[in-house]
């Protein structure tokens, strides 16, 4: 039997914060970083959430779409890098506050910006071994970045959730591969409160070397070429990465514009790719295909073909993902300061 | 051991979801529970409920002299909320600046950190409330 989406459910914080805000603050250039990035605006989250509360209401919205009983889901997976705890999982909040608990199980998982994708995999092997009828896959983080840096820009907070069944699909996987090396290109060690980066490393060696040998590998095996796909959507660390990727892969921008989301959202790491095929889902129609390829650093890429169904039609999403990105309110950089705990003696106790 | 640790994972179904109870003689509602039916007393038969988290705002203050844990929330409104299904609930009123709120506006329930124990003890969440697009 088919293994695919039964439904899907988003959520992004409400306060956003300008590129050029930050930039102003140390003493860039607005546009050039603007440009740079290919970001205009980022999601800030609230004193009050964190990966946790983002993961419950993509998780509830994804509930109303799927119509679903919460107890039927046999699996929750929830992919961050942002978890409030080191130890204790994310998970059994998610479980407790859908009423999906106690008759499952439920893990949090860490891989850079591609936890949610690695999540989704997780609940489809179970779902398609017989072992449940339902998984929980969720990508939520509430990203940090080091301020000052060019990370500061786009790391950004948000996620989306997605229940994985056989039945009443309103889009079915049709096959997924992973492609996944040793590279040091991004890390935060155990304690430190901000991550570091490669700088230019980031680019050809690690994100673009794996999102284009993931998505080459997984069109070859399945005899498909670009122009196959209505849509496409890569890991957005910035807004120039993913736009450059397709260009290489040969998709064309119309393909990729609609699940492109980090220029007004930022990056939301877990919650990034999954994000942008949601953004696609809330338009797509019965037999438009899907290429989705996202990317962790450390470093691995996930791909996914994904056939939309009728049903997506006949049962659209009831929140779609652009009223959050509508939803908004600026702040300064005084504010996004004390909202991420960035001011020395304040302690959020997050 | 962290003080009420036991109470907080007892009110999780309450905190997380909105679980009161009612009374199937009289169809009264409870936030929260309670155990026997005021009205009917013994003929009354209790069994937890679900609200809706959706309502209107009945009543609000803005709390600009918070207390410890809400320091660097101020101002933040704190509501009662008048909950659809008619029993009343205290809760913050998020997302939005205090001048935002009239009596009488929808809103309905979020899912939010309501409290820390420090840096190092248990993140209580809860219910809260915001204005309703």
């Amino acid at each position: 039997m088919a293994v695919g989406i039964v439904g899907y459910g988003t959520y992004l914080p409400k306060y956003r914060i300008k590129a050029e805000e930050i930039a102003r603050v140390w003493g860039k250039d607005p546009e050039a970083m603007k440009k740079g990035l290919g970001i205009y605006e980022k999601t800030v989250p609230n004193l009050d959430e964190d990966a946790a509360t983002i993961a419950v209401e993509a998780a509830r919205s994804a509930l109303r779409h799927s119509g679903i009983k919460p107890a039927d889901i046999g699996a929750i997976y929830v992919g961050s890098e942002s978890h409030p705890y080191a130890v204790k999982p994310t998970a059994t909040i998610v479980g407790a506050a859908i009423e999906a608990t106690p008759e499952l199980t439920a893990a949090d998982l860490e891989f850079a910006c591609k936890a949610g994708t690695a999540a989704i995999q997780c609940c489809m092997g179970l779902v398609e071994a017989g072992r449940i009828k339902y998984g929980l896959a969720i990508g939520s983080d509430t990203s940090q970045g080091m301020p000052g840096d060019v990370l500061e820009y786009t790391a950004s907070a948000g996620g989306a959730a997605f229940i994985i069944g056989e039945r009443n699909l309103i889009a079915q996987i049709k096959d997924t591969y992973s492609f996944t090396t040793d590279t040091p290109d991004f890390w935060r060690r155990e304690g430190q409160e901000f991550p570091r980066h490669g700088a230019r490393f980031t680019g050809e060696p690690a994100y673009f070397k794996h999102v284009i040998n993931c998505s080459n590998k997984i069109m070859e095996r399945n005899e498909l070429k670009p122009k196959d796909f209505q849509y496409a959507v890569f890991h957005q660390p910035n807004g120039r990465f993913p736009v450059k990727a397709a260009k290489l892969l040969g998709f064309d921008q119309e393909q990729i514009k609609l699940g492109l989301l980090t220029p007004w959202i930022g990056n939301t790491y877990s919650g990034s790719t999954p994000l942008g095929l949601a953004r696609i889902l809330d338009e797509a129609k019965g037999g438009d295909l899907i290429l989705a390829t996202s990317y962790g650093s450390g470093a691995g890429s996930d791909s996914f073909i994904i056939e939309v169904t009728k049903e997506n039609e006949r049962r659209r999403n009831p929140t779609p993902l652009q009223c959050f990105i509508d939803r908004k309110e600026y702040v300064d950089y005084a504010i996004y300061a004390k909202l991420k705990g960035k001011i020395k003696g304040v302690v959020l106790e997050k | 051991m962290t003080k009420g640790l036991a109470t907080h994972w007892r009110l999780m179904p309450q905190r997380y979801n909105l679980i009161g109870t009612h009374c199937k003689n009289c169809k009264s509602k409870f936030f929260p529970q309670r155990k026997i039916c005021p009205k009917c007393r013994r003929t009354g038969s209790i069994e937890e409920f679900k609200f809706s988290g959706k309502g209107e705002i009945y009543s609000y203050t803005t709390v600009c002299a918070p207390p410890q844990g809400f320091e660097y929330q101020a101002p933040y409104v704190l509501a009662i909320v008048k909950m659809k299904e008619g029993p009343f609930i205290t809760a913050q009123i998020v997302d939005c600046k205090p001048e935002e709120i009239e009596i009488g506006k929808k809103v309905e329930t979020v899912f939010r950190k309501v409290i820390a124990d420090g840096s190092s003890g248990i993140i209580r969440y809860g219910y809260k409330f915001k204005l309703r697009d």
